[in-house]
């Protein structure tokens, strides 16, 4: 149980997919003007990897590792080379479910995201959870905690860099630096402040 | 196409003034994931640069027959074909930079880059200008992933492609390594800094302010 718990913490702080793995930042950079726009990007995020990664899991173990298809006599069948193709199917067709989820019971949220829900498709954060989960050999339990720990701590950063945004729309920023030049800076600077937990981590 | 097309245009165009990290925020997870020294920088450069030229070719010549309502898996489906063939040609060939760049390879299927241009351009145009299109991006990328690279790379360890540039303090030169540099928030910055720059020398390029302060305080008060 404590295992499972540190997991969850490292996924969302030390290892935090945008800060410090540098993982679904067009997303991260684009939604990020309003403190609004980000929370709901957070809140999808989390979603849809808390979905998917535990799913994918069972498309993996099921039908692509080595060995998958020992009670069918090919125990040397090795389909681990599709890994991505499988993962990205499986990523469209839940946010495919999660667009029209959202468009039946909650039609003013489906409206704010506009474009970006299907771009979450091609989100590389998305797929990295998954192709994390296979590189480190997770269970099933921890993959599903990875995958929720992950879109906190995305829904935390984003949603942080939106309120620091909206206030510096109030500031005289250099010509060049405004919007986008001053978001790179700000991500940088809150990414120094996670670098800390790493070392919170190491010490413990 | 009424416009002739111009195929230096389409070429460098996207190497400063229309760059598709600076100004269109696309494939910039990948574009600082792996600059932590050049030749991992390089070699994400060329892997991208050949998906994103054979995918858009490959669409733009199929452009007509893909329905619109699945177009983004099909376009998804063949960027990830190439994206297999690539990574199994650098685990071949280049095991340790393959592992060096541990998942990014595989993260070429959602950068924004390539569904970016085939979406925008490839499935409007011929192949050949789609592929020209398509370089000219890939080349625009890989100038900022080598310029924030090599920064990195020199700095951070006084070497270039892992030659010894800069003789390190600790072998008798001068030079102490940053070690910052190789971290995480120095990639942030230096690319911050990169789109400041040119953001100054293209002041077309400036974003808008969000809010204007009105013209004298000291009037109203």
């Amino acid at each position: 149980m404590t295992e499972l718990w540190t997991l969850f913490l490292t996924a969302a702080f030390v290892d935090n997919m945008p800060l410090t793995l540098f993982l679904g930042l067009c997303t991260f950079l684009a939604l990020s003007r309003r403190p609004a726009s980000a929370m709901g990007l957070g809140i999808a995020m989390t979603g849809v990897l808390g979905v998917t990664v535990p799913l994918n899991w069972l498309i993996y173990r099921g039908l692509l590792a080595p060995g998958a298809w020992a009670w069918a006599g090919q125990p040397d069948l090795d389909l681990s080379y599709l890994v991505l193709i499988a993962f990205i199917g499986v990523i469209a067709a839940t946010v495919q479910l999660l667009e029209m989820l959202l468009d039946r019971f909650f039609p003013a949220v489906h409206a704010s995201f506009g474009v970006f829900l299907p771009l979450l498709t091609v989100q590389c954060a998305i797929l990295a959870g998954s192709l994390f989960m296979v590189d480190r050999a997770y269970s099933l339990a921890e993959s599903a905690v990875f995958g929720l720990g992950s879109g906190l701590g995305f829904a935390i950063a984003v949603g942080l860099l939106g309120a620091l945004r909206k206030r510096l729309a109030y500031a005289d920023l250099p010509v060049g630096l405004r919007g986008l030049g001053i978001a790179f800076v700000l991500t940088g600077l809150m990414s120094l402040g996670f670098a800390s937990f790493a070392q919170m981590a190491a010490t413990q | 196409m009424a416009a002739r097309f111009d195929v230096r245009r389409t070429l460098t165009e996207p190497l400063i003034r229309q760059n598709p990290v600076t100004l269109q925020i696309l494939g910039i997870c990948s574009a600082l994931a792996v600059t932590t020294s050049l030749s991992t920088a390089l070699t994400m450069s060329v892997s991208l640069t050949v998906v994103l030229t054979l995918s858009a070719m490959i669409i733009s010549v199929i452009r007509r027959h893909i329905p619109d309502s699945i177009r983004l898996i099909v376009q998804i489906i063949i960027v990830a074909s190439l994206v297999i063939v690539i990574d199994q040609v650098l685990q071949a060939y280049f095991a340790d930079i393959s592992s060096a760049l541990s998942i990014y390879v595989s993260l070429i299927t959602t950068n924004c880059l390539v569904l970016g241009r085939t979406e925008a351009y490839a499935r409007h145009n011929p192949p050949l200008h789609a592929a020209v299109d398509a370089f000219g991006n890939g080349l625009g990328y890989s100038l900022i992933l080598l310029l924030v690279g090599g920064l990195r790379e020199v700095f951070g360890r006084g070497q270039l492609f892992g030659w010894q540039v800069l003789p390190l303090a600790e072998a008798g030169g001068w030079f102490t390594p940053l070690s910052l540099m190789l971290l995480a928030p120095s990639a942030f910055f230096l690319l911050g800094g990169v789109i400041w720059a040119i953001r100054t020398l293209l002041p077309t390029q400036a974003e808008a302010p969000d809010h204007v302060p009105p013209a004298d305080v000291r009037a109203i008060e």
